[in-house]
């Protein structure tokens, strides 16, 4: 009896057709995303999605890549937004989703998402080449209590500010007054789009792949310079590439810390104090107001060479990926953005940003102003390898073996070198 | 007279040697031929256009500060791991040769470290030494040291050396007590009543016993440091900070599994290749004739 009953089973699994959905979302939001797939595998018996855990970031992107090259591909693959110029660029590699979704006769509309997301995606004709994700943008996380305690009124609004507001909190005892986190995200792109800077020529990439980098420029070595010297006096405290700083915040080290919104679930989970978001800290001499920032996160990339009716279920799977209930609740568990309005509009609804005020400073970010062609993202080839130079680079500045203006200035001239290289393998 | 046995050709010698040729084509011959191919293309990630540029990838190279810096590094990094890992080794092994009880005990703690994996013990001394976690970091930070291999590249060179000298020590160790407890005690006795103290007895007589035993470890110390210390290096430090643990292994990853430039690493691994052919040409052809046995 009990062999014909997994017979009959195995005999139904054969007809549902496997999407392979390889990611880099470990520890809780690993989870979060198998959850969104099995409860997509529950709406209807076609399809199956299988989330796949491949690693961080880098290791998920590489593995997809190896896999395309042994023609053994995942449907869908999480791809980091600085790789998106090499993903873009593999046209025979890619199904871009808004052709996908029409082909397989999906209703799809563009233009509920938001223009800050969206725009780092498309082609300059404007087609849509991934399907936005999961998106987040840098804030200010500060220590409500330590702000207290060190008589604090208000979260520094610029960088001024946050030099005073970081030499109270050493005053209060504190270890110190701020660290961040991928830095050449924070401190060098985001930074720029921020106060309205070119990363380089050509529109930051976008206008074509003859670009290079300009972001050696007065204003930029400023900050570096600034930092560096906080470093020394401890009102900055480095504490590594990633999200290696988060303990420094967490376990009440350092008063601020400048990362992706994203961490807002490993925050809410580690902080035993009251903590809150702000915008960006930015140079009232050198901006009136802020510009808007640009984000980070990730998108989902189909690849191609898989039997035609596999992308029916793709398409499938997007739609209800994409939909305001799954967006909402994706954007309240983890801190990154929703993606579309539709899903902001929903989690307003709910009352979400009334019960954790500040959790809607992101997306407040992404949309201060309309994006120009300086704060619309960034295009640039071999970006992953470029923005390990531009962090080797700030940790000389940190460590005090490089002035400023000596690093960034090599960080333009190695960054450059890359995008010759892959304008060649490009072409 | 000379002597000579002629033997009718036959097939046989071939057909015995062959699986050996076979093997040395399909795993040796055969990858390392692509790989020198590779290195002479520029090609994009995916594999989808490909070019091909003889030596430009070679050139890039040998004009780029970056790489030569990594080479200088290679070169401190394993002088340094193989003078302290033979040096403590070779203490720990002068020690153990006179232990009379529980040398079992003794033995198996020091082997121990040889059984984890590279990554794992990267892993243990990233987390022993993490700057904002780790408990002998917290060590330093009460006595005062500023310790932060995050950002600084020295102490970060330390560590790896550290790390990747206690994973070889074990190896080490067992060879050089092989080779003391081979030489004939009369001998050492026999020093013994002539009046020769411990040390003596060690650098006059122990010591050049064991230099066959030395001279291989040599060998072996540097090939390891060389090759083998990748996982520590990529769980500890990942080559940084600013590329201050960056050697030519972790190097050929970072450009080309990271860094998705298949050709430059390609060339950069031909280089590696052609380094361990010259070392062991030089050393067994020059050295080892120093060598007593």
């Amino acid at each position: 009896m009990a062999t014909v009953v997994t017979g009959i089973q195995a005999g139904n699994s054969w007809a549902v057709t496997e999407i392979q959905w390889w990611h880099a979302m470990g520890g809780v939001n690993g989870e979060r995303v198998n959850k969104i797939a099995s409860d997509f595998n529950a709406t209807q018996n076609e399809y199956k999605v299988v989330p796949v855990y491949k690693g961080n970031y880098t290791e998920t992107m590489t593995a997809a890549i190896a896999a395309f090259r042994a023609h053994k591909q995942p449907h869908i693959v999480q791809v980091f937004e600085v790789g998106t110029a090499t993903m873009m660029a593999a046209r025979g590699a890619v199904y871009p989703v808004e052709q996908m979704m029409r082909d397989a006769g999906e209703k799809f509309d563009k233009s509920g998402f938001l223009p800050a997301v969206i725009s780092y995606y498309q082609t300059p004709e404007g087609e849509l080449l991934s399907m936005p994700f999961n998106s987040s943008t840098p804030v200010l996380w500060y220590n409500k209590d330590a702000f207290k305690k060190a008589g604090i009124a208000e979260p520094p609004r610029t960088w001024p500010e946050m030099e005073t507001a970081s030499q109270k909190l050493l005053d209060a005892g504190y270890k110190c007054g701020f660290s961040f986190g991928w830095q050449s995200w924070v401190m060098v792109e985001n930074f720029s789009a921020w106060h309205n800077l070119p990363m380089g020529t050509r529109e930051n990439g976008f206008a074509g792949l003859d670009t290079e980098f300009t972001f050696n420029n007065k204003h930029v070595k400023r900050v570096m310079a600034d930092v560096g010297r906080w470093q020394q006096s401890r009102i900055f405290q480095y504490g590594g590439r990633r999200g290696d700083s988060l303990p420094m915040f967490t376990n009440g080290e350092c008063g601020m810390w400048l990362n992706s919104s994203a961490y807002y679930g490993g925050i809410k989970k580690q902080a035993k104090f009251e903590f809150g978001q702000a915008m960006l800290p930015y140079y009232p001499d050198i901006i009136d107001s802020p510009q808007n920032s640009i984000i980070g996160g990730a998108t989902l990339w189909v690849l191609k060479g898989h039997p035609k009716g596999d992308y029916k279920g793709v398409a499938k799977f997007m739609s209800y990926l994409s939909s305001p209930d799954v967006q909402a609740w994706w954007h309240q568990e983890t801190g990154y953005v929703p993606i579309t309005t539709a899903a902001y509009e929903l989690s307003r609804k709910q009352g979400f940003y009334e019960k954790n005020p500040g959790t809607d400073t992101a997306i407040k970010q992404l949309s201060l102003n309309t994006p120009t062609p300086n704060s619309r993202g960034l295009r640039f080839g071999n970006y992953v390898q470029v923005r390990d130079i531009i962090n080797e680079e700030m940790e000389a500045i940190w460590n005090g073996t490089k002035t400023a203006s000596q690093a960034m200035d090599d960080a333009v001239a190695r960054g450059n070198k890359l995008l010759r290289k892959f304008e060649k393998a490009n072409r | 007279m000379i002597k000579r046995t002629h033997f009718k050709p036959s097939i046989l010698p071939y057909l015995l040697v062959a699986p050996q040729v076979l093997i040395t084509l399909v795993f040796f011959i055969w990858p390392a031929s692509q790989a020198v191919y590779q290195s002479m293309l520029v090609e994009d990630p995916f594999g989808l256009k490909t070019e091909f540029v003889w030596f430009e990838n070679f050139v890039q190279l040998f004009g780029d500060d970056i790489y030569f810096n990594s080479f200088l590094r290679t070169i401190v990094f394993s002088s340094l791991v193989a003078a302290l890992s033979l040096s403590i080794a070779l203490i720990l092994a002068a020690m153990a040769d006179h232990v009379v009880r529980g040398t079992t005990v003794y033995r198996t703690l020091l082997i121990w470290p040889y059984a984890v994996a590279p990554a794992v013990a990267g892993a243990l001394w990233m987390f022993l030494f993490d700057p904002t976690l780790g408990i002998v970091s917290y060590m330093l930070h009460g006595i005062g040291y500023d310790w932060n291999y995050r950002l600084n590249g020295n102490q970060a060179m330390a560590l790896i050396v550290l790390a990747a000298s206690w994973k070889q020590i074990s190896y080490n160790f067992l060879f050089f007590l092989a080779g003391m407890q081979a030489i004939p005690r009369s001998l050492i006795e026999a020093a013994a009543i002539d009046g020769a103290g411990p040390a003596r007895r060690f650098w006059t007589i122990i010591f050049p016993l064991i230099s066959p035993t030395t001279f291989f470890l040599l060998v072996m110390n540097i090939v390891y440091a060389f090759f083998d210390t990748f996982g520590i290096v990529h769980a500890v430090t990942k080559g940084g900070p600013a590329k201050a643990t960056e050697i030519l292994v972790y190097k050929v990853y970072n450009d080309g599994f990271i860094g998705l430039d298949l050709g430059g690493s390609a060339a950069q691994s031909v280089i590696l290749m052609v380094i361990v052919i010259g070392l062991t040409v030089i050393q067994f052809r020059y050295i080892e004739r120093k060598v007593e046995y």
